[in-house]
């Protein structure tokens, strides 16, 4: 059932993958960058983000451990797996496809 | 394959749970000071700065929860909870909690108690080794006049011990009865005779000591026995020392060899001791079919592959042994006989299986009624929590795990239903134990044992799937919104949340009707039965005991008789004794069967190719027609003097006068004999028919010989010598008469203590046990049936008054009389019950089918049956549904339209 809900949690599982892209983080640190990355129009409800990142770990996406930050705390950093890497390419590629259609449409009943 | 990883991760997040717990809290408290940080940096105050890192993130707890959710392993822990759950709110309602217990406990418990029997008796093996090798073998024939097919004979063992290809061994047995003498004191025991390598076959060894070898079942050789363990403990206190000793058996000293263990069961049969057959070289001829046989098959040989051996070796049979005296040896041949070899379980169980088949099918129709009624209940109980149900589905909680909650309930209520369902099984096994029907073979295998157990716990289960799913499938999902509405209630409108419940209650009726259409097939089935004369009156006031006389004791068969005569006016002088006479066989007495052919003496010519059809022989005593009460047709009885001059005289059955020579009247005065070189033997009486093999079946075609005869079968002198007393007496089957009957025999010849007391009226009852205990079940389980349905006619008609207050107020209000409005109910009743006949109705034709072969003067399809129950369910459901309708009068208009 794709509910409004179902959807929004696919696009947030693509952008937190896309956030780990270049390197593990910490959950504090994906809620910081992808607010910096979207021009602070992002802003990630905590309630759904470690949630989310649970989620993601169990089904093999991505994998924590902890480490300690520069500060000497401790923190459980997350990074993407080899799985995780194909599902972000594929979970891109079919967000742009998607995407293009929509765009397409609206520009068509615009004339 | 991922849920495999995701099981796995989930099974270990449980034991990692408590880090997982805590690294979450610890993620969370990061997550919180590094947005404080932040807020410092902003330019907040401390304070501010942490109050706002607070608010920033947002609900801790709902994150909590949330991210528990995906990592608890879901399954396990969340059944824990729901299961204690599921018991408080079972304990919060406790009226629906008894009826729906106690109504699971009767289906599941009336289904256990039926499969117990049918699993210890048509599905459980016999209590031998490897025992579905084991085959019965029997002979019959083209025609056989009525009764079962016919045993094994001493040559028939010898030629397939010698001849056969399918056969690992093979083995004849008989039932007997002797005297055994300890000092002075008798003791008639009762004896099962085997011939060499009977035991074996069956695999059964001795406890203690051996079996019988070659040289016991050899004439001269020492005689043996084997005790079986219950006479061993009786008699020997259960004392290895008793195996070496000697016991005397009527009169003559035998030495035992072993003991059978514990439990040893022989068929049906427990006997006290064991004998080795010996076979006389003169005995050893064609005929008198007096044993049973059975055979343990060679590996890989089928059931059809033997039958076809056994057709192979009856010819060679027929070619290798001297005929029977006085018979010919193409009487044999032309009997067309044909082996009967079957299974052993089948031969023990025989038709039973068909009956308790259909018990199990009328219980499990019991079963589905009793859980549509916890449906109906289940569904009430659900509506009530509409409410509460929509508000967590409103905070989060999917219909799945909503929908588990219930089942998880629902499951409870089954499995304590099923509980309690065991515990009134086991007693009812035990009343059945003791009450229990002759007719039901291996009796004393039917034990509670963990096939019974799981049977009943997955009827427990199935169960809750059949009545909870209604109640999830109306009472979880989307349509909850609904239920947030101003009246609470979820399902739509009335009519709507009637419509599950109205199904329920037709399908009850309709059920009902199927069970009560069975049970009165069977009442007429009953009643026909009872209605046929069995050929003797007043069963129950005949009293009947057995004497023997042997050879040891007195030896001229001349004088034997004269024993019995005695014995006979002795008995006669009893006080309230009407009447009194001996024969040697009683009617309906099973195992007691002699069939042979008979020859007239105006045969009409070219007749010699004809097949004679056998008759059953019977040996009687002037008077025994008149104590039981059989009618004299035409001609006389026999008279004393025709036993003591050797008349060649005989009396036969009033079906047999009509086949032979059309009229009772005219077979007076014609002749017959057994056989070739016997005399003549005029037919001088011939009285009503008997049915002696129950009063299922036709009256076979008998002839009665005099018990003393001469040149019988080529005997000189023929008597028979085990006789049964029939004694007519308004005390029949009391002790005391008993006492004086065993006086009366003792005072004539104290050494024959007189056996198998019993009545005729007993043999009887038995004869009709199987119908009557079927007729008692179905009865029993469609009075269930009515009961459960009219409950629910009752329930539901009750909700519906109580649903429609408000109409009901508007209609009195507006002047509607009441008679009026409870007709509206009552019709509604009705409507029901009749559509549940009509459905019924359709599913009673069909089913009725199946029992078809249990039914007697009746046609599955009886109009009357049909009719009468039809009409009287629908009355029924009308009483059900006015009781409730009633209440409308007692309803306030005022009170109804202002809502309360």
């Amino acid at each position: 059932m794709k509910e409004r809900g179902d959807l929004l949690q696919g696009t947030l599982d693509m952008l937190v993958l896309k956030a780990l892209q270049l390197e593990a983080m910490h959950g504090w640190g994906i809620t910081e960058r992808i607010e910096q990355w979207s021009g602070h129009v992002l802003q990630l409800g905590q309630g759904t983000l470690y949630p989310a990142l649970y989620r993601l770990e169990r089904q093999g996406l991505i994998e924590s451990e902890w480490k300690v930050t520069e500060n000497s705390r401790n923190a459980r950093y997350y990074g993407l797996t080899r799985k995780g890497r194909r599902q972000l390419a594929a979970e891109l590629a079919q967000w742009r496809r998607t995407s293009e259609a929509i765009n397409l449409v609206l520009a068509a009943t615009l004339q | 394959m991922t849920w495999l990883r995701d099981s796995w991760h989930r099974l270990r997040s449980l034991i990692r749970r408590d880090a997982l717990e805590t690294g979450l809290q610890e993620e969370i408290r990061f997550h919180i000071d590094r947005q404080a940080e932040k807020n410092l940096r902003a330019g907040m105050t401390p304070d501010e700065a942490r109050r706002r890192a607070f608010v920033q993130f947002g609900g801790i707890e709902r994150t909590v929860e949330s991210t528990r959710d995906e990592f608890r392993p879901v399954l396990l822990l969340d059944s824990l909870q729901d299961l204690r759950h599921g018991l408080r709110g079972l304990r919060r309602a406790p009226g629906f909690t008894v009826v729906a217990v106690l109504t699971l406990a009767l289906g599941i418990g009336a289904t256990t108690a039926v499969f117990t029997v049918v699993s210890g008796v048509l599905i459980k093996p016999l209590p031998f080794p490897d025992a579905d090798r084991l085959v019965s073998l029997k002979h019959g024939s083209a025609d056989l006049n009525g009764g079962p097919p016919v045993g094994m004979t001493a040559t028939l063992l010898l030629t397939y011990a010698k001849e056969n290809r399918t056969f690992q061994r093979l083995g004849i047995w008989s039932r007997g009865s002797e005297t055994v003498t300890s000092g002075a004191v008798l003791e008639e025991v009762t004896t099962l005779n085997v011939s060499v390598g009977a035991l074996p076959t069956l695999g059964i060894p001795p406890a203690i000591g051996r079996w019988f070898v070659d040289e016991d079942h050899a004439l001269g050789a020492a005689e043996t026995v084997l005790l079986t363990h219950g006479y061993w403990q009786r008699r020997f206190g259960g004392e290895i020392s008793a195996v070496g000793r000697e016991i005397m058996i009527d009169a003559r000293p035998r030495t035992i060899v072993g003991v059978m263990p514990a439990g040893f069961r022989f068929l049906d049969e427990t006997p006290d001791l064991i004998l080795p057959l010996r076979f006389a070289p003169e005995t050893l001829t064609l005929g008198r079919f007096n044993f049973d046989g059975f055979a343990r098959l060679a590996p890989g040989v089928t059931v059809e592959q033997a039958s076809a051996d056994v057709a192979r070796m009856i010819p060679i049979w027929i070619d290798a042994w001297p005929s029977f005296p006085g018979i010919d040896r193409s009487v044999f041949t032309n009997s067309r006989m044909v082996p009967v070899v079957r299974p052993l379980k089948q031969e023990l169980v025989g038709d039973v299986g068909k009956m308790l088949w259909v018990l199990m099918g009328t219980i499990g129709i019991v079963l589905v009624i009793a859980c549509a009624n916890v449906a109906t209940l289940a569904l009430v109980r659900a509506e009530g929590r509409d409410s509460e149900l929509a508000i967590r589905t409103a905070l989060g909680a999917g219909r799945v795990r909503l929908a588990r909650e219930l089942l998880l309930e629902n499951l409870l209520l089954a499995l304590a239903g099923g509980a309690l369902g065991l515990g009134l099984a086991a007693a009812a096994l035990r009343l059945l134990a003791a009450v229990g029907p002759a007719t039901i073979p291996r009796l004393r295998e039917i034990t509670l044992d963990s096939t019974v157990v799981l049977f009943t716990l997955g009827v427990s289960i199935l169960s809750a799937l059949l009545f909870g799913s209604i109640p999830v499938a109306k009472h979880t999902g989307r349509r909850l919104a609904f239920a947030l509405r101003a009246n609470g209630r979820s399902g739509g409108s009335t009519r709507e949340r009637l419509r599950a419940r109205n199904t329920l209650v037709v399908v009850q009726v309709a059920l009902a009707l199927v069970l009560l259409v069975g049970s009165g097939l069977m009442i007429r089935t009953f009643l026909a039965l009872r209605a046929v004369q069995p050929g003797f009156t007043d069963p129950h006031h005949v009293q009947l005991v057995r004497v023997t006389i042997p050879e040891a004791l007195v030896g001229d068969p001349e004088q034997a008789f004269r024993v019995q005569w005695a014995m006979r006016n002795r008995l006669a002088e009893i006080p309230e004794v009407s009447d009194v006479s001996f024969t040697a066989n009683v009617p309906l007495a099973p195992g007691e069967r002699n069939r042979s052919t008979i020859i007239r003496d105006d045969a009409p010519a070219g007749d010699a190719d004809r097949l004679e059809p056998m008759r059953w022989f019977r040996f009687v005593t002037p008077g025994y027609f008149h104590t039981i009460g059989t009618p004299l047709v035409a001609g006389r009885d026999f008279t004393w003097t025709d036993l003591v001059d050797h008349r060649p005289v005989a009396v036969i059955s009033e079906n047999l006068a009509r086949e032979l020579w059309r009229e009772p009247g005219a077979a007076v005065g014609r002749r017959i004999r057994e056989g070739t070189a016997s005399p003549w033997r005029e037919v001088i009486g011939v009285v009503g028919d008997v049915h002696d093999s129950g009063v299922q079946e036709p009256a076979p075609t008998t002839v009665y010989w005099p018990s003393l005869m001469q040149q019988f079968y080529g005997v000189p002198v023929n008597l028979r010598r085990a006789v049964t007393f029939a004694i007519r007496s308004n005390r029949a089957g009391s002790e005391r008469l008993l006492a004086d009957v065993r006086e009366a025999i003792a005072s004539v010849n104290a050494s024959v203590p007189p056996t198998r007391v019993r009545t005729l009226g007993d043999l009887y009852d038995r004869s009709l046990a199987a119908t009557s205990f079927t007729l008692v079940m179905l009865a029993a389980a469609a009075a269930m049936a009515l009961f459960l349905g009219i409950v629910g006619i009752y329930g539901i008609i009750a909700y519906a008054v109580s649903q429609r207050r408000h109409e009901i107020g508007i209609r009195v209000a507006l002047g509607a009389p009441h008679h009026q409005v409870k007709r509206m109910f009552v019709r509604h009743g009705m409507a029901l019950g009749a559509a549940g006949v009509a459905c019924g109705l359709a599913g009673a034709a069909l089913l009725t089918r199946l029992m078809a072969s249990l039914l007697f003067g009746t046609s599955p399809l009886d109009p009357i049956t049909y009719g009468l129950v039809s009409l009287g369910l629908v009355g029924v459901a009308a009483l059900a549904s006015y009781v409730p309708a009633h209440a409308v009068t007692r309803l306030d208009p005022a009170r109804a339209l202002r809502g309360e």
